[in-house]
This record gives C-alpha cells, sequence and structure tokens, in this order.
C-alpha cells in the first residue's frame, strides 16, 4: 500500500480548534513520510507482567478480611422454589450470611428491552444449574459445607429442551416467567426485494438444512469477581469481565445503589471471547454479600461452573434456499432459522436479528429474506460468542455456495469472485459498507494455498475448501438508546515526557491497550514504553461500553485519536512560537520535536511538552466517537447489524479424511483478513490465528449440549469432556494481513478479532467435500458423523446412484 | 432423578455435623520454592497450587480448572513438570519447585523465553503463559539445543491456550531455543 503522506493540518493558535477531529485516513507524518509506529510489530502494553507471573488477575487479589462465597444450583431443569431454608447454613460457624432470590428480585437484562434474569432465581429455576442461593464464609471450605446445609424445596415442573418443542408448547408450559410471548424470546422476519420473483427466475436453486451445535467460550480464566464495601458507602467490584460500564449499570439497577457509589474494575483478564460480555450471578452476590457483612468477598466459579454459566454460540437449525443465475450470480437468498436461546434472553434480541442481518456481504444479493425465531428452553442461557450470531449463518451460506459451484461448474474461489460486492456500496439490507480489501482476501489465499493445483491434483482422502465472509467494527447504535458518545478517552501529558491515557475500553488479552498506546505513541511521537495506558476502571476512567462487537479498535481508537490530535497540536503550536516558525514545520517522532525543513533542529519531547504546559496549564485532553447515523437501512431493526465500517476474510483449508474411521484432520489453514490499516501487527496476526483456531476446534470438535435423558446435567462439564484443541491438534495456521483503509477507522483500521473465525467452519466442509464427497451440514464434523456420511455415499455409489468420488485420484490406481 | 452439581474439589469435611468448625490438619512443610527456602504450616489437604496461591502469594501460577485438565498451573517439581492443582502439597514437602515468579533469575530482566513471547505476542490474556513458560523451559533445559516446532507442539500438548492458535507460541519456543542455544545442532526440520 502507498505510504505518501496526506497533508499535515495546520495548526492555529494554542486553544484553537481546527476542524480536524472528523477520523480521517492519514498515515504518520514522520520526515520520510512513513508511519512511526503505526503498521510494526510491538511489544504489548502490560504483556511481560503477565508472562512473569506479576500481574494480578481477579483471583490473585486479596483483601484483609475476605470472605469466600458460593453457589447454591439448582439440580433441576425446571422447578418451582418452594422454599429455601438457611438456618442450618447460617447457625454454621465461619458462615457469615446466606442470599436468596428474594434479596435481589429486580429483573435485569443486557437488552433493556428483554430484562427477564434475576441476580438468583426467585420464582423457578430454568436450568440446571441455575442459582439459586449464595453463601459467604470464611473460606471456600466452609462455604461449600454451607451450601449442603442449605434446604431448597423445589416443586419439578417438566422440561423442555427441544427449541421447536419450546415455541409449540409456549401456552401451556411457559419456561421464563419473565416471557412476553410463551417461549418465544424473539421473532424477526424480514424481506428485502422480491425474494420469490427472483428465486422463480433462477437457473439453479440450492437447498440445504443446516445444523450448528451449542459451542463455548472456555476462557482458561474462569469467571471471578470481588466485592467490597467501603466504610464511606461506597462498594467496589473487581470482575473479570469485558463490560465494566454495562456491568456498572446493572449493579445499580439491581442492588438499588446509586451509580455515583459504585466502582467497577476489570484487573487483568484471562480470556473472555464474549462470555464475560454481561453481568453474572456471581458479581451480584459478591457485591449483596459484601453489603451485608462489611467484609471484602471473593467467589471463583469452578470450571464446571463456568460450562453451566455458558453464555455461548447458540444452536441453530438453519434452512436455506439460495437460487443463482448459470453464470453464478447470487439472485435469491431464502433462510429460516431457529436458535436454542436457553433459560433467558442474554443478547438473544441482537443474536435472532444478526443470524439474519450479517449475511448481505460479502456477495451481493440482489434479493433476500430471512425469518429467525428464538426460543426458550430449559438450557443454559447460550449469548455472545467471538463471531456473535452470524458465524452459523455463515456456515451455511459459505456451503450453498460450495454446491452451487459444485453444480455449475464453476471453481469455488471464481464464483465468490462474480458475487463480490465491490466498495462503497450498499447490502440489500441497507448497510452501506465502505472499504472491502475481500478480492486481495481471496486472491492472497488462493495463491498461498497453491489452491488450483490442489483442487485439481489432491487425491481421494485430501481436499481444499474455501470460504469468505465480513464481520461488523462495532455496532452503530449503543445497547441502551443514548445520544451520548460511544467512546471516550482522556490523555495527560506531563513534563517528564510522558503520556498516560485513561480508557474505559476493556482490554480482554485482544491488544486494546496496546492499540492506545500504538496510536498515542503515533500521534505525539513518542515510545511505546512512555505511553501509560490505564483502562477499565470507572472511577478513573471515561466511560466506555466495553469490548464486545469488535468495536474497541476502531471506536475507541478515533476517541483516541482525537484526544491524541488536541494535544498534539497544542505541542506543535509552543514548540512553533518558540522556534518561530508555523506549526506545521513542527513534528513530533522519535521521541523528540523536529523542525521538518531544519532537521538538525531538534528537542526532545519532554522539553517540547514542558514548553507546552507553560503556555497551556496542564495537558490534558479528551477524545469522544460516535458513530455516523448514515449506515443503516429505514425499517424496523434495520440499525442491527450496520456498522461504521465491515472487515472482510478468506480461508482455504485443507484436510485429510480417513475413509476408515472418518477422522478428519486439517492440516493447514491459510487465512487472509482485511483489517483496514493494521495498527500492530503482530497483535493482528494473533487475533486471525486465534480465530481460525476457534472455528477449526468448533467444527471438528466442540459440542456445548445438555444431556435430555439425564435430566438437563451437562454433557461435559470439563476441559477435558468438553475438549478443546491442543498444541497438537491445531493445524498450521498461515496469517494473511491485507489492508484496505476505511475512512471511518483510525488510519484507517478495522476489526480483526472476530471475523476471521468466521470462514474457518465452512471451508473445513468444503473441504471434506472435495476429500470424500460428502457434504457436512450438521456440526461438529466428528468420526462417526463423517464416516456415516462417507458409509452412506458408499452406498448409494454401489447403487450406481452416485459416481466414485475422485476415482481418478484414488490411491494405488 | 436427582443431579448435583459437585465443587470441583473434593475435601474433607470442615464443618461437623453439629454445625462447629472443624480446623483442618495442618502439617508443616520444608519446600524450596525459585532457589529459596521456606518453611510452611498449611492444612494437610492443600495442593501445591494452593500453598503457592493462598499461603505464600505466589499468584503467578494460575487455576483454570483446578483439576488436572488445562496445564495454567504448571510448575516444575525437581525440575520435571508438574502440575500444581494435582500435586498434593506434602508430596512437594523437601523438593525444589521452580514457578514463573523464578522464571528470569539469573538472566537480565527476563528469560529468552519470556523475551520471545514478547516479541513474537505470544501471551494475548496470558493465563496459560506462565504454565507454558514453565513446560516449554523443562523442554529447552532437556533438550540443550534448538527445538523443532513437532517437539515443542508435544511438549506443550497438556497446556491449553484459548486465545493464540498456539502458532506464535510454538515461534516463540522455537526462536528462544535457536537464540539460547546458537551454534548447536538444531532438531531434524519439520514444519
Ligand atoms: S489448574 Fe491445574 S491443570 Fe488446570
Ligand atoms: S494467551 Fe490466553 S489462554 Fe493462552
Amino acid at each position: 500500500m502507498p505510504d505518501d503522506p496526506k497533508k499535515t493540518p495546520d495548526v492555529v493558535a494554542p486553544g484553537v480548534d481546527v476542524d480536524l477531529d472528523a477520523p480521517q485516513v492519514r498515515r504518520g507524518q514522520k520526515l520520510d513520510g512513513a508511519p512511526n509506529v503505526v503498521g510494526r510489530s510491538h511489544r504489548k502494553v502490560g504483556a511481560m507482567e503477565r508472562m512473569q507471573g506479576l500481574a494480578r488477575y481477579t483471583d490473585d487479589l486479596k483483601l484483609p478480611g475476605m470472605l469466600h462465597a458460593k453457589l447454591k444450583r439448582s439440580p433441576h431443569a425446571h422447578a418451582r422454589i418452594v422454599g429455601i431454608d438457611a438456618s442450618k447454613a447460617l447457625a454454621m460457624d465461619g458462615v457469615f450470611a446466606v442470599v436468596t432470590g428474594r434479596d435481589m428480585p429486580e429483573p435485569y437484562g443486557i437488552i433493556p428491552w428483554t430484562k427477564d434474569e434475576t441476580a438468583l432465581c426467585v420464582e423457578k429455576a430454568l436450568f440446571v444449574g441455575d442459582p439459586v442461593a449464595a453463601v459467604a464464609a470464611v473460606d471456600e471450605d466452609t462455604a461449600i459445607a454451607a451450601l449442603d446445609a442449605i434446604e431448597v424445596e423445589y416443586e419439578v415442573l417438566e422440561p423442555i429442551f427441544d427449541p421447536e418443542e419450546a415455541i409449540a408448547r409456549g401456552d401451556e408450559n411457559k419456561i421464563n416467567p419473565f416471557a412476553k410471548r410463551g417461549n418465544v424470546t424473539k421473532h424477526v422476519h424480514l424481506e428485502f426485494g422480491d425474494v420469490d420473483a427472483k428465486m422463480a427466475e433462477a437457473d439453479l436453486v440450492v437447498e440445504g438444512s443446516y445444523y450448528f451445535e451449542g459451542t463455548t467460550h472456555a476462557a482458561i480464566e474462569p469467571h471471578c469477581a470481588l466485592a467490597h464495601y467501603g466504610a464511606d458507602g461506597i462498594l467496589t467490584v473487581w470482575s473479570a469481565t469485558q463490560v465494566t460500564h454495562y456491568l456498572h449499570r446493572e449493579l445499580a439497577r439491581v442492588l438499588g445503589l446509586p451509580a455515583n457509589r459504585i466502582r467497577v474494575i476489570q484487573p487483568p483478564l484471562g480470556g473472555a471471547f464474549g462470555g464475560k460480555s454481561e453481568p453474572f450471578d456471581l458479581e451480584f452476590c459478591v457485591a449483596k454479600l459484601a453489603m451485608i457483612t462489611r467484609r471484602p468477598v471473593k467467589l471463583l466459579y469452578t470450571r464446571e461452573e463456568v460450562f453451566y454459566s455458558h453464555r455461548g454460540r447458540h444452536p441453530m437449525k438453519m434452512r436455506y434456499r439460495t437460487g443463482f443465475s448459470k453464470d453464478g450470480r447470487i439472485l435469491a437468498l431464502d433462510a429460516r432459522t431457529v436458535l436454542d436461546g436457553g433459560a433467558y434472553s442474554s443478547f438473544g434480541l441482537v443474536t435472532t436479528y444478526y443470524s439474519g442481518q450479517l449475511v448481505c456481504a460479502p456477495y451481493a444479493v440482489e434479493s433476500y429474506r430471512f425469518d429467525s425465531t428464538r426460543a426458550y428452553t430449559n438450557k443454559p442461557a447460550c449469548g455472545p460468542k467471538r463471531g456473535h450470531g452470524s458465524v452459523q449463518p455463515r456456515f451455511a451460506m459459505e456451503v450453498q455456495l460450495d454446491k452451487a459451484a459444485e453444480a455449475l461448474g464453476i471453481d469455488p474461489i471464481e464464483l465468490r469472485r462474480r458475487n463480490h460486492m465491490g466498495e462503497n456500496c450498499v447490502t440489500v439490507n441497507g448497510f452501506r459498507v465502505g472499504s472491502n480489501g475481500f478480492l486481495e482476501c481471496l486472491e492472497a489465499v488462493e495463491k498461498a494455498s497453491d489452491w488450483k493445483r490442489k483442487k485439481a491434483e489432491l487425491p481421494y482422502g485430501r481436499g481444499v475448501g474455501v470460504a469468505g465472509s465480513t464481520y461488523i467494527s462495532g455496532t452503530n447504535y449503543p445497547i441502551y438508546p443514548n445520544e451520548m458518545p460511544q467512546a471516550a478517552v482522556q490523555i495527560c501529558l506531563d513534563r517528564s515526557g510522558r503520556a498516560r491515557v485513561f480508557s474505559g475500553a476493556n482490554d480482554i488479552g485482544q491488544g486494546s491497550d496496546t492499540m492506545l498506546a500504538v496510536l498515542v505513541a503515533e500521534e505525539l511521537g513518542l515510545e511505546l514504553p512512555d505511553v501509560r495506558v490505564l483502562s477499565a476502571d470507572t472511577d478513573l476512567c471515561p466511560v466506555d461500553l466495553g469490548a464486545y462487537s469488535s468495536r474497541v479498535t476502531l471506536m475507541v481508537g478515533n476517541a483516541c485519536l482525537q484526544a491524541a490530535r488536541r494535544l498534539r497540536r497544542k505541542v506543535q503550536a509552543s514548540v512553533a512560537r518558540r522556534w518561530e516558525i508555523p506549526p506545521r514545520r513542527v513534528t513530533l517522532a522519535g521521541g523528540e520535536a523536529l523542525d521538518l525543513e531544519d532537521p538538525e533542529r531538534r528537542i526532545s519531547l519532554a522539553e517540547a511538552f514542558a514548553w507546552a504546559e507553560e503556555d497551556h496549564g496542564l495537558l490534558g485532553e479528551v477524545g469522544s466517537y460516535n458513530t455516523p447515523k448514515d449506515r443503516h437501512g429505514d425499517y424496523r431493526g434495520g440499525t442491527i447489524g450496520a456498522s461504521p465500517a465491515y472487515s472482510f476474510t478468506a480461508h482455504v483449508a485443507e484436510v485429510e479424511v480417513d475413509p476408515e474411521t472418518g477422522i478428519v484432520t486439517v492440516t493447514d489453514i491459510w487465512a487472509a483478513h482485511d483489517c483496514g490499516t493494521c495498527l500492530s501487527r503482530r497483535v493482528v496476526e494473533g487475533q486471525i490465528e486465534g480465530s481460525v483456531y476457534m472455528g477449526f476446534a468448533e467444527a471438528i470438535m466442540e459440542q456445548h449440549r445438555v444431556d435430555p435423558d439425564h435430566g438437563g446435567v451437562h454433557a461435559g462439564p470439563s476441559l477435558l469432556d468438553y475438549r478443546i484443541p491442543t498444541s497438537l491438534d491445531t493445524p498450521a495456521i498461515e496469517a494473511i494481513v491485507v489492508e484496505a483503509p476505511d475512512p471511518n477507522g483510525p488510519y484507517g483500521a478495522k476489526e480483526a478479532g472476530e471475523g476471521p473465525l468466521h470462514p474457518s467452519i465452512p471451508a473445513i466442509a468444503n473441504a471434506i467435500y472435495d476429500a470424500v464427497g460428502v457434504r457436512m451440514d450438521e456440526m461438529p464434523f466428528s468420526p462417526p458423523r463423517v464416516l456415516a456420511a462417507i458409509e452412506a455415499r458408499r452406498a448409494r455409489e454401489a447403487a450406481g446412484e452416485l459416481a466414485p468420488w475422485k476415482a481418478d485420484r484414488r490411491r494405488g490406481g | 432423578m436427582t443431579t448435583r452439581i459437585e465443587d470441583a474439589r473434593a475435601r474433607l469435611p470442615v464443618v461437623s455435623e453439629d454445625g462447629t468448625r472443624r480446623p483442618p490438619q495442618f502439617v508443616s512443610l520444608r519446600l524450596r520454592i525459585n532457589g529459596r527456602d521456606h518453611c510452611v504450616a498449611a492444612p494437610a489437604h492443600f495442593t501445591l497450587l494452593e500453598v503457592l496461591r493462598e499461603i505464600l502469594d505466589l499468584t503467578g501460577s494460575k487455576q483454570g480448572c483446578d483439576k488436572g485438565d488445562c496445564g495454567a498451573c504448571t510448575v516444575q517439581v525437581d525440575g520435571v513438570p508438574r502440575l500444581a492443582c494435582l500435586t498434593l502439597a506434602v508430596a512437594a514437602d523437601g523438593r525444589d519447585v521452580r514457578t514463573v515468579e523464578g522464571l528470569a533469575d539469573g538472566f537480565d530482566g527476563a528469560h529468552p523465553l519470556q523475551d520471545a513471547f514478547d516479541r513474537y505476542d505470544a501471551a494475548q490474556c496470558g493465563f496459560c503463559t506462565p504454565g507454558i513458560l514453565m513446560a516449554a523451559e523443562a523442554l529447552l533445559r532437556r533438550a540443550g539445543r534448538p527445538v523443532s516446532r513437532a517437539e515443542v507442539r508435544e511438549a506443550l500438548a497438556g497446556n491449553l491456550c484459548r486465545c493464540t492458535g498456539y502458532t506464535k507460541i510454538l515461534d516463540a519456543v522455537v526462536d528462544a531455543s535457536e537464540r539460547m542455544f546458537p551454534g548447536e545442532n538444531p532438531a531434524a526440520a519439520e514444519g
């Protein structure tokens, strides 16, 4: 990509703002015009502390007199709570307090329109593992003993585990007491263009039914929270959360405390992936128990509780009909989806929209209709997992394309190319897409994987598959409607030559603190270690909405740039005044302020900052960001899925399938991702690699399900039974960074943390087909399922219904 | 039918039938941790991980599952990687224990593995990293030469990482081994 330096804006007098604050694509302004810091590889902010075991994660925190809490959970999948007797537990030595649902009956929900859960069950328990009481005791052992002494009387009710059955029986067996309509948590039906007419015109209609199995985040750090209720009446909650602000709001609501008396802090976090993006029972319970006992209270989930608390990927049953012209263009798409939501709404309203709204790119679709219904069932609630709501439909969509490519005799990469929607366009459902590097992504993986040769030559049992996708860089509207900025950052400079960045954004391991440091270092010419980032503390930092929807780089990055640029202009003006040159001649780079026309003239930034402090007083600026509001369609729900910028991804997967056992070995995945301008190379690569891994894991091994034959207990709530890939299982992953800078992103940057997960799954499904000629329309692609499909194909081949797959490319003949 | 959510930890009863707390039996242990002798009194049922984290406040070793599945608690006992959550503290009595806090001892600020992890951004959330570093260090010490990716994959198979897809971890360990043993014979080349 060309590095041509765009014009550096003039700086007027100190205190006078010029109109620079609108985000704009502008590279750094060093002497050679190349960016200083942006786009290189960086040591991540705070990483060495973590690697030396010095960083304090939530469970590493201890406070004097701290108590330990535990949750008592329902053993029934559906039961009315007749009574709870905690007297025996309370009489025990070392037990300080017990709380039940009646102590915190205020309903809450991450989406303000679907407040359908309480901190602890009040009336009914809705799944095995639903919490009914919490106890605080002197240590964990005593708390565990006290749980056994709490007596809960249940009236067991009939559970429903199947979403379609739940929908059908919503009137006679309503699962969630707050539900508005039977067991339907959300239904969305939208149509764009005349689908029936276009479908009738189509030369080819591909129909398929797909099942996406539920999966969970399984971050290696279990959820943990610690609360302290101070003598000053201020409640402080440390939590392994990715949404400090929403947690703050909901704590205030449920506990009945004013928000300004609550402080929420997110310590270093051990992975989240969407699994820590709403308030959980433990946060309310430690807070309440701390208020009752006036002692600090900590609660750490067991690994088993992490599985039961879940909020992971929704299982989806999807029925897709796609109409194509004979040259492969998508004329019509008709999708019907049933989402298994589990016991609560969580983000389900949004998930239901996402299940339909996000498949309208990167391909130009002429007409589109979707109908999505989310059901309540007596299972752990589903929520957002990396690639929220759109990973499942992407699987269906991309396998449909593969089927069409075969039927039409078009190479699958070529078919995708033909449907490329292009840049600066509007999707059929009204989303405005800006930059688009999808073609470059396709080309990159085609080349890196040696696609053409492999497609033509790989023998029976080996195959390659391709898939593409798109994802949002933040949502255009916040979760609760308001006109305030979606992101804000405050930066202070001081005379030591250092910048302090205060940001509410949650660094969950994805590197958002590093992203902020890179932007500030670029704008102010600082070395990375001279930028200190203080994030995710609601007392010290401006409000940020949290780490979800891939919003942080774009939104918080833009807010940060605005503040940094305001400061840069002050510093430039002060230096220019003393050097008696126009401010535009002053550049800040490499720890110094320089005169662009006389590079010998330079001073350290510490001195430059001191000059600026003399002129302006204490050097602090704020920046904030709100989304452009012209990015979406004008219909109900048209804002959900709209984003300031979209990322694009293409994958090629290569597999080996053992036709005797059905074991699929994914040997390689090439993933090219358009993240706009890459701000920090290794961090972006790491996001791509981690995404590819997680998609691969879902495709091949993961299954988050409960067992209806055993009362709805989890089928394997441990990291041994819920298999996630080890270093031996994981394929070789090649991350290719494609940069199509977007005018709405900071320096043109878009998201990188979620988009690259999507194509893994369909690319693997398509590669399995290429290897052995069987379609895997249900997940995961486990050995029994693959073997059954191979055997079914063999039977049809024997019956003469199908030609033997890759007959000319069988080993040994 | 009744089902029960068991706590991951099978525990001795600490509270008697009549509700009085029974103090756990304490044992006194002598542990050599990161080159220093520590005398600790710990409940007899405590794991090494609990002694490290709760008594000695060495919280670098992490608890991801407390049942031997994730490897986040990996430390070295007499130089061999061990899951601290499955090692009773009494079983480490008199032994030499090394944790991530001691990994940089004798190096200038950081162990070459830590430096390589830092350069490759091989730690995302960093929660698995202490355990991975302790397993990787044992591999490099055993090998005494540059290692291959296949060897690293094998050596780290007991350490789950949910963030990285292992790619950068493999890169970093191989790189560190090359820097630690320059000029040594590399292991058989592998992709
Ligand atoms: S905490 Fe020891 S293996 Fe997971
Ligand atoms: S870096 Fe997060 S689990 Fe490995």
